[in-house]
């Protein structure tokens, strides 16, 4: 019997590869990607709760499912966003790694 | 019924995390976001089995649809073909994965330690009219916010584009 606990531990798996990534990786479109994963992560927890959450079984819980709906419109924006910047980037110094881009440092 | 319900569970959470750890651990960029594709589409998958049917096709819809594109769009322009490798040095991958598997046993953790309620049996509704209503009622302010969100992210992405192209000249 699948629960909430399975959903929970599955998109605390995703969270952790993401995080993984982000940190690991040189390359700033795999961090992110890594990002991408930590937001399906969260997203997918929200709409678990509202599946299994308290609640009566004839209203539905939808609140969960609005915030994904939010949560993929906010990762819609931080990846056009990203990659401007990524593609800025890449333009002015052709190299894309994350620890080439020292140059507030100096 | 059930277990072939679970079965369904098994079946997507295996491809969401099975390509995950190729988006995670590929040496290849174009490899991590071709699998980045089939994680994207197993979490729409479970969003399905979750009875958040309209959400499961706005996720192909926007993510598979709209940011992966993005994303090989950009692995396309600043990778050249002979370069396509993401290394990362192996001393830092290890502390990486430590960290990883610090963070998820931690909320493993959490998530055993709490007693949850259990799982209501509810009927599973077409929720696109539900949602229609509370965004456009309780949840109008995010609604807007996120409208001006998007047009802000719109204008921004242009002139970052922009003045790249004016600096070249």
């Amino acid at each position: 019997m699948v629960g909430l606990q399975h959903y929970l531990i599955l998109s605390a798996l995703l969270a952790s590869l993401g995080i993984i990534a982000m940190v690991s990786r040189r390359n700033a479109i795999s961090i992110l990607m890594g990002v991408e994963l930590i937001l399906n992560a969260a997203s997918l927890n929200f709409v678990a709760f509202s599946r299994f959450g308290p609640g009566g079984s004839s209203t539905p819980l939808l609140g969960g499912q609005v915030f994904g709906i939010f949560i993929i419109v906010l990762a819609a924006a931080e990846a056009a966003i990203a990659l401007a910047i990524i593609i800025a980037i890449y333009h002015s110094r052709s190299s894309i790694n994350a620890d080439e881009m020292d140059s507030l440092k100096r | 019924m059930q277990s072939t319900a679970d079965l369904i569970f098994w079946v997507f959470a295996a491809m969401t995390i099975l390509p995950a750890i190729v988006v995670v651990f590929s040496r290849n960029l174009l490899y991590s976001a071709f699998s980045l594709l089939f994680t994207l589409s197993g979490v729409a998958g479970l969003y399905a089995l979750l009875g958040a049917d309209f959400l499961a096709v706005t996720q192909v819809l926007v993510y598979v649809g709209g940011i992966l594109v993005l994303i090989l769009f950009g692995v396309m322009f600043t990778q050249k073909v002979y370069d396509l490798r993401a290394e990362a040095m192996s001393f830092k991958r290890i502390r990486a994965a430590g960290l990883g598997v610090i963070v998820f046993a931690s909320l493993v953790g959490v998530v055993r330690s709490v007693s949850w309620p259990q799982a209501a049996q509810r009927t599973v509704h077409p929720t696109s009219t539900e949602i229609g209503n509370l965004l456009l009622s309780k949840y109008l302010l995010p609604f807007e916010a996120i409208s001006v969100l998007l047009l802000v992210v719109l204008i921004g992405a242009v002139v970052v584009g922009k003045k790249e192209v004016e600096e070249e000249r």
